[in-house]
């Protein structure tokens, strides 16, 4: 399955810039495997120790929270766009 | 309440709005809005809720204005460097709309006190700048059943929600089970701000502020708005309540509101 992956801006030094890059898979776990290792760095961004998504980064599949379907495990369709959002704070300095 | 003739005035281009009115802006003269933080975000929130006539703004920052926040923080200018915020932020609003009686609050929110200086207010806006005050925010508010509309910023990306974890609808510990550990991201002044950015984001906050107080429209209560300012796009992600949150789940752990609310800025 083509998917279309959506990478926030603190993590776009890690893949040359793109805010979307393509890769293919029939799960979210494939999709982060492949990210992984195209994409050096972005793997301790995103997992930790355990390789499970770390707990202040939302992955969603179109509009869903993974976290709420079948976490890394969600199965993806062609066309499906995975997005990566992390836990930001700024505001007021 | 009747108004005075200035006020139909000032007022009048809501007042002709039929979703607002004469009813709706007699709800925003008597309304009490709380904003954290004076800075990128609390100044466009402060400043359209000042003209919009909400009568009550506290606002609580701690910080003296630096000339680094000028970038962004239209609520100070050049004349207040080095003033505390809240006593520049105290001069802007006042000057906007003289009807608005704005609260300067210096102290630091901590645990301590957040509960105490929630408690006087309808709606609370988050525009701080650190984790740990993200979650005391979000505990206090859901103790007190008081709507939190959270943004924040970073380099380009923005991020919008309202948070009201005790109806069926998410907390911020829904949407963000637990903060970056300090040290894993970049801090804001490492990883910088698009200075519009902040204007975007809290323009968003205070249409979802008005919106609460008049009761219209659809807040963005189970759905996260994601602003890209270079890509220029807005995307909404769905956000469930978390069955299982400690603070406003099935089974609380959490029934009191503790942490740090040390600046630790990061992603």
């Amino acid at each position: 399955m083509s998917v279309l992956i959506r990478i926030p801006t603190p993590l776009r030094p890690l893949t040359n810039g793109q805010n979307e890059v393509q890769e293919t898979g029939g799960s979210v776990q494939e999709i982060l495997d492949k990210l992984t290792v195209r994409y050096p760095g972005i793997g301790e961004r995103l997992l930790d120790e355990k390789g499970d998504v770390r707990r202040f980064i939302n992955i969603y599949v179109n509009e869903e929270d993974i976290r709420f379907r079948d976490g890394v495990q969600t199965a993806l369709k062609e066309g499906d766009e995975l997005s990566i959002i992390p836990a930001i704070a700024g505001g007021s300095r | 309440m009747e108004f005075r003739e200035d006020q139909v005035e000032r007022y009048s281009r809501h007042i002709i709005l039929k979703e607002v009115g004469g009813t709706g802006q007699k709800k925003l003269l008597n309304a009490r809005v709380l904003v954290i933080g004076a800075g990128g975000l609390g100044s466009p929130v402060s400043m359209y809720l000042a003209a919009a006539g909400v009568g009550t703004i506290g606002i609580v920052d701690m910080d003296d204005v630096d000339l680094s926040n000028l970038q962004r923080q239209i609520l100070h200018s050049t004349q207040t460097v080095g003033k505390p915020k809240v006593h520049s932020a105290f001069e802007t609003l006042t000057a906007m709309n003289p009807d608005v009686r704005v609260i300067p609050v210096t102290d630091r929110l901590t645990a301590d006190n957040v509960l105490d200086l929630f408690r006087d207010y309808d709606v609370i806006v988050d525009g701080s700048d650190n984790f740990g005050t993200r979650y005391v925010v979000n505990d206090a508010a859901f103790f007190l059943r008081k709507p939190l509309v959270s943004g924040s910023i970073l380099r380009f990306e923005g991020q919008v929600i309202v948070l009201e974890g005790y109806r069926e609808t998410p907390c911020y510990r829904c949407l963000y089970p637990e903060a970056p550990p300090p040290g894993l991201v970049p801090s804001c002044s490492e990883a910088g701000v698009l200075g519009v950015l902040a204007g975007t984001v809290g323009t968003l906050q205070a249409s979802e502020v008005v919106k609460l107080i008049l009761g219209i429209g659809e807040p963005l209560r189970d759905r996260l708005l994601i602003y890209d300012a270079l890509a220029m796009s807005f995307r909404k992600v769905r956000v469930p309540k978390d069955p299982n949150c400690p603070l406003c789940g099935k089974n609380p752990l959490i029934h009191t509101v503790s942490g740090s609310t040390d600046w630790a800025c990061s992603i």
